[in-house]
C-alpha cells in the first residue's frame, strides 16, 4: 500500500489544472512551504498571490478576486483559517457566494507538539454551521486529487480540511466521488462506523478486529460532511442498529454531531462519538496522541463491543 | 461617466444631493429605523462617485465597469436612494424597505442591482477592493475600484492588512475614500480610538493621500481625477455627520437616530432653500 501527502497531491494537481486555466488562482499567507505550493508560485506567478501572515485579508482578497470570476484556492493552516479568518469565510466567501475554496492544511492535531495554537479541532463544528459553505475532508491523496476536479467543476464556497503527514492510500486513483456523497468501504450488519479524514484507516483496522471476534461492521467514509449523505447514513444505521463515529475533531459539533443530528431525528440508535476530548491534550505526534486520548484500537474496540451489545 | 465637473453639473449635483438626502430621511422616518447620521455624511461622496464612475444600469455586468464597494454597509439607506436616483432600479422598489422579505435590508447585498459586495460587518470593503483591483491588474484591465469606509471603521485591523497589500501590489487602480465625520456610535472617534494623524498613517502604508471637504463637489472631483502611478490613493473626505438635519449635524447619537416629523419638515424647508439658492445663482 502506498502512502501520499494529500497537500502534495493537491499542489501538483492544482498546478496541472491551472496551467490550462488562467482563471485558477492560489492565495497563501506565508504558507508556501507548508502548503507545498512553491512550484505553483514559481511557474504561474500571475496566478499566485502571497498575502503575508494575514489570513483574514487573504480570505477577503480572495473573495474580491473571485467576484471577477476567478476560481480561487486559499491555502494555509486550517487552525488559523478556521478561527482567525472565520468571519471572512462566513461573510466574504459563504454569505457573498464567492467561488473561494479554503484549503485548510495540517488540520486536526496533525501539527502535533506545536500545540493547541496550531490544532484545528473546532473547524468542522463552525464551518458546517455556515450557510452556503460545503465542507469536505479527504481521507487520502487519491481522494484529494479527485476532489480537486470536483472543486473546479462547481462554484460552491467550500472549506476543505487536509492532514499534514503521509497517509496510506484508501482509494484507487480511478475512484469516483461526488459532493454530498459518501463511500461505504465495508458492508456489515452489527455496527455502523462513520468516519472521515486520516482516521478512516483506523476505522478499517477496527472493523478487522471486530471481524476476528465474529462481528461485521459497516465502515462509511463521510468525506462530504456538508452536504452530507443522509440517505446512506440512515440506511446503514437501520441495517446495523448501532453507530460509532471516529474523527479527528472535538467530540462537540463535528462528524459525530452531524451524524447524531440525523439519527436522533430519523432513526435513534445507540451511538458513541470518538474524537478529541474536551480537555488539554498532551504534546506528541498526532499518531502518539491518538493512542492516549481514546482513539487507540483497544479503546475503540471496547466502545464498539459495548455498542454491539446495545444495538437495536 | 462624467469625469469633468463644470458649473452646471456642480449645481445639478448639489440639487440632487438635497433631494436624495431629504428622500432618505423621509424614508427613515417612515420605516422607523436607519443609520441617519452616516447616510447624510456619505451622500455627496456617493453622488459624486456615481456621476464619475464608469458604471450604470446598462453596464453593471460588463467586465470594463468601475467597481464600488460600500464598506460602511450601514449607510445602506442613502446608498439605495443613490442607486435608484442613478437608475439601477425603480425608486418604487424602495417602498419595501423595512418590510418582511424586502430585498433592501439594513445592509446591502448583491441581490440589489448595482451592489458589488455584501457588506455590513466593518473592515471588509478595502480587502474586497484590493482583491478586485489586483485581479483587474493581473488581467491588464483599466477599470478603477472605489471603496468607501467610515472613519470609526478604521479601528478594525483588517483595513491595515488590506492597506499593506494595496501597497505591495501597487494598486494605482484603487481609491479608498474615508468618510471622515469624526464621530461614531459611542462618541468622537478620536476618543473612542484615535486615528490621527490619519493622513500620515495612510502615507506610511504607501498610499497617496488627499484631504478634502467631502461635501464640496469640486474638491471631490479633483481628488477623483488625480492619479499616481504605482500607488493606491486615499481620499480623506471630511464630512458632517447628519449633514442637512438641523438637530442632527455633528451629533454622535444621530448614528442611528430616527428623525421625528418636525425634523423632517424642517429639513424639507432647508433643502428647498438650498435648491432655490442654487437655481438663483
Amino acid at each position: 500500500m502506498s502512502k501520499q501527502k494529500a497537500r502534495e497531491v493537491f499542489s501538483k494537481k492544482i498546478l496541472e489544472r491551472a496551467k490550462k486555466d488562467s482563471s485558477i488562482f492560489v492565495v497563501c499567507s506565508d504558507s508556501m512551504g507548508s502548503a507545498m505550493i512553491e512550484d505553483f508560485a514559481k511557474e504561474l506567478p500571475e496566478q499566485f498571490v502571497e498575502m503575508g501572515i494575514a489570513e483574514q485579508n487573504a480570505v477577503t482578497v480572495a473573495s474580491g478576486l473571485a467576484s471577477l470570476g476567478k476560481k480561487v484556492f486559499v491555502i494555509g493552516p486550517a487552525s488559523f483559517y478556521s478561527t482567525r479568518a472565520a468571519e471572512q469565510i462566513k461573510v466574504d466567501v459563504a454569505y457573498s457566494n464567492n467561488n473561494v475554496k479554503i484549503m485548510g492544511i495540517s488540520g486536526g492535531i496533525s501539527y502535533g507538539n506545536l500545540g493547541a495554537t496550531h490544532h484545528s479541532v473546532q473547524d468542522i463544528a463552525f464551518m458546517r454551521a455556515v450557510t452556503n459553505l460545503d465542507v469536505l475532508i479527504p481521507a487520502d491523496g487519491n481522494q484529494m486529487g479527485a476532489l480537486v476536479d470536483l472543486l473546479l467543476e462547481n462554484e460552491n464556497p467550500t472549506y476543505v480540511r487536509i492532514g499534514r503527514g503521509e497517509v496510506d492510500d484508501i482509494y484507487d486513483k480511478s475512484e469516483v466521488f461526488k459532493i454530498g456523497g459518501s463511500k461505504v468501504l465495508r458492508k456489515g450488519n452489527d455496527i455502523a462506523i462513520f468516519t472521515c479524514g486520516q482516521l478512516v484507516s483506523r476505522a478499517l483496522a477496527l472493523s478487522d478486529l471486530l471481524e476476528v471476534r465474529g462481528y461485521s461492521a459497516s465502515v462509511v467514509d463521510i468525506y462530504s460532511v456538508k452536504p452530507i449523505d443522509q440517505g446512506t447514513i440512515i440506511d446503514i444505521a437501520k441495517k446495523c442498529g448501532a453507530a460509532l463515529t471516529i474523527e479527528e475533531h472535538s467530540v462537540f459539533g463535528g462528524l459525530g454531531g452531524a451524524i447524531a443530528e440525523i439519527l436522533v431525528q430519523e432513526y435513534p440508535i445507540p451511538m458513541y462519538i470518538a474524537g478529541i476530548p474536551d480537555e488539554e491534550i498532551p504534546n506528541g505526534t498526532d499518531l502518539e496522541v491518538f493512542d492516549v486520548i481514546g482513539l487507540n484500537q483497544n479503546e475503540l474496540l471496547e466502545k464498539a463491543l459495548i455498542l454491539i451489545e446495545k444495538r437495536l | 461617466m462624467i469625469r469633468k465637473l463644470d458649473h452646471e453639473l456642480e449645481k445639478s449635483l448639489i440639487i440632487k444631493s438635497a433631494n436624495v438626502r431629504l428622500e432618505t430621511v423621509k424614508r427613515i422616518h417612515k420605516v422607523g429605523a436607519g443609520h441617519t447620521g452616516g447616510d447624510m455624511s456619505a451622500a455627496d461622496i456617493l453622488i459624486a462617485l456615481y456621476t464619475y464612475m464608469n458604471v450604470n444600469p446598462e453596464n453593471i455586468n460588463s467586465k470594463t465597469r468601475d467597481y464600488f464597494i460600500l464598506s460602511k454597509g450601514h449607510s445602506a439607506e442613502i446608498y439605495y436612494e443613490v442607486l435608484a436616483e442613478f437608475g439601477f432600479f425603480e425608486k418604487k422598489r424602495l417602498d419595501s424597505l423595512g418590510k418582511l422579505g424586502s430585498e433592501f435590508g439594513g445592509h446591502p447585498t448583491k441581490n440589489i442591482p448595482g451592489v458589488e459586495a455584501n457588506t455590513g460587518s466593518l473592515g471588509h470593503g478595502l480587502g474586497i477592493g484590493v482583491g478586485i483591483a489586483l485581479g483587474l491588474k493581473r488581467d491588464k484591465m483599466k477599470n478603477q475600484v472605489f471603496v468607501l469606509t467610515g472613519d470609526g471603521e478604521l479601528a478594525e485591523g483588517s483595513n491595515w492588512e488590506a492597506a499593506m497589500a494595496a501597497n505591495k501590489f501597487e494598486l494605482d487602480n484603487l481609491t479608498l475614500i474615508i468618510d471622515r465625520n469624526y464621530l461614531q456610535i459611542s462618541g468622537k472617534s478620536e476618543n473612542v480610538m484615535p486615528l490621527e494623524p490619519l493622513d500620515k498613517k495612510m502615507e506610511s502604508f504607501g498610499f497617496k493621500v488627499l484631504k478634502i471637504n467631502g461635501h464640496d463637489y469640486r474638491e471631490i472631483f479633483e481628488a477623483l481625477n488625480s492619479s499616481f502611478d504605482g500607488k493606491p490613493k486615499a481620499i480623506i473626505a471630511e464630512t458632517i455627520k447628519g449633514y442637512g438635519i438641523r438637530d442632527g449635524e455633528g451629533i454622535a447619537s444621530w448614528h442611528h437616530m430616527v428623525p421625528n416629523k418636525e425634523q423632517v419638515i424642517q429639513m424639507e424647508i432647508d433643502m428647498k432653500r438650498i435648491v432655490e439658492e442654487i437655481n438663483n445663482v
